[in-house]
């Protein structure tokens, strides 16, 4: 289990980012919380620093969207969906439990973007 | 409506062929491409894909799931001619594709030094010349850059992180001062002066040297900066000329109306070779923009169907990006030369910043992050709801 941070640290229609294996970004929408893989599938972006509306988020580079609930695209320019991950909150504290562990992309501290 | 040609088969093309299927056109398609390749995205030809961390298969723009367009793909194929009467696109190789509407997604061509070039000068546009220049771009090899917007600075920033010697020449004060503005350009002087690449700012280029290939670049103050490679990046032009005589309007590229509506019944024009009416400047703007390729052939769909289509307000806001030297640069509004810069959130220093572009009355028309998407995100869509204000 990933430990996130207190429930009250995430402001309604906000969302932080953790490390897992790979980032992943913990939304708090309307009293609900959800985890997906934070890095988008389409090009280098957080979606953690993306735009929630509903249970999506859209990301902040190229408005592709994901359902928070299922990691699936909305449509292009993504094609591929973003992992979800199970949240469980315990005393107030969110903890979130990777659903499977992946290898990095990238190698960390490499850094996707580094000659983006 | 039973047929539909889509000349282009790039980004705005292909999106404008999902747009048809989207909003129920079940007719036949027929999409043009002068290029062999299946579509692909571009920005990452000047970075991920120069860099070599993404493949050709990274850049392919359809899915498994585009089968079911149905579209019949004429690629490698150039079209000659618009015969609007008859709605009829002609080929080079002659043939005749009658359609009852058409949509043009012609895009743009990178704009050459005038004659020939000696090897080893290229341009970046097209997949086969990322391909080409890629070939060229080796470790401890000098390169010249001529041209100092957004192609000039991404091939600076990726050539110096494979380990070239850099040469960067700007006509302006510094990069991207057309875009951007001198104040944030001095910003990206300073991101380019730091990873070691040299710029030469208020010049331009006399000519190339070298016979069976480039040794040096000549420039208008005299001097000679010695080249192994050299990428000219001095911008696009809007591939428009086959559609002289079509009766079309054209004016840098093909005139429209907001919805991408050309002077032709039943003739759209969208992406790179459409000047079109802008509802956030209230002027128009032939935009190079990836997010316009993708935003305005949906709206073009709609008034070719007859539907109407309201898009969410901060697409109305151009918007671009730009990835330089491992940072994120976004930019969204539209900046005129007697604009204000205001830093909003961070610092330039730092290269972590949120700058506004405040107007004469001081109210913000554009703003430009540098690794701040989240407060950027924010700011756009700002811009856009101001839009709705004033309309």
């Amino acid at each position: 289990m990933i430990y996130v941070g207190a429930v009250s640290d995430i402001p309604d229609g906000e969302a932080v980012k953790v490390q897992g294996s790979v980032p992943i970004a913990v939304f708090h929408v309307e009293g609900r919380l959800y985890a997906i893989d934070d890095t988008c599938t389409h090009q280098d972006a957080s979606l953690a620093d993306g735009w929630v509306e509903g249970c999506a988020v859209e990301c902040p580079l190229h408005a592709a969207c994901f359902d928070l609930r299922t990691g699936l695209p909305s449509g292009p320019p993504a094609k591929k969906a973003v992992r979800t991950h199970a949240v469980v909150v315990s005393d107030g504290e969110i903890w979130v439990e990777e659903s499977v562990a992946v290898e990095p992309r990238f190698p960390v501290g490499a850094g996707a973007s580094e000659h983006a | 409506m039973r047929a539909v040609t889509v000349v282009g088969g790039s980004l705005a093309g292909l999106t404008a062929t999902r747009a048809l299927r989207d909003q129920g056109f079940d007719g036949r398609i027929v999409v043009v491409g002068d290029e062999l390749h299946t579509p692909y995205d571009r920005p990452p030809l000047s970075k991920e894909f120069l860099a070599g961390t993404q493949s050709v298969d990274d850049l392919a723009l359809t899915t498994p799931e585009d089968t079911e367009l149905a579209a019949e793909w004429r690629l490698g194929r150039r079209a000659t001619a618009l015969d609007a009467a008859e709605r009829t696109v002609v080929l080079d190789d002659g043939e005749r594709i009658v359609a009852d509407a058409v949509v043009l997604a012609t895009g743009a061509r990178a704009r050459p030094l005038p004659g020939p070039m000696p090897a080893g000068v290229h341009v970046l546009r097209t997949l086969d010349d990322a391909v080409a220049l890629r070939a060229d771009l080796v470790p401890g090899a000098r390169l010249v850059v001529v041209g100092a917007g957004f192609i000039g600075s991404e091939v600076a920033s990726t050539a110096a992180g494979l380990g070239l010697d850099v040469d960067f020449v700007a006509n302006g004060a510094v990069p991207l001062e057309r875009a951007l503005g001198a104040d944030v350009g001095r910003f990206c002087a300073g991101l380019h002066a730091a990873a070691g690449v040299r710029l030469h700012t208020g010049c331009g280029v006399a000519g190339v040297v070298g016979s069976d290939r480039v040794t040096a670049v000549r420039l208008t103050d005299g001097r000679e900066l010695p080249a192994d490679v050299v990428v000219v990046g001095i911008g696009a032009l809007p591939n428009v000329e086959w559609l002289a005589g079509s009766g079309l309007a054209l004016d840098d590229g093909v005139v429209t109306d907001s919805a991408g509506a050309t002077s032709l019944p039943s003739v759209v024009a969208v992406g790179d070779c459409a000047n079109s009416h802008r509802s956030y400047t209230g002027g128009m703007l032939r935009l190079e923009h990836w997010t316009n390729a993708v935003q305005q052939p949906v709206g073009a769909v709609a008034a070719l169907l007859g539907r109407v289509h309201t898009p969410a307000p901060h697409h109305e806001v151009p918007y671009f990006w730009s990835d330089q030297y491992g940072h994120r640069v976004q930019f969204a509004g539209h900046r005129t030369p007697d604009c204000q810069v205001e830093i909003v959130e961070g610092d330039p220093a730092a290269a972590d910043f949120l700058a506004l572009y405040l107007d004469p009355s001081g109210s913000p028309v554009a703003v430009l992050g540098v690794d701040r998407a989240r407060s950027f995100g924010r700011m756009r869509r700002r811009l856009g709801d101001r839009l709705t204000v004033a309309t």
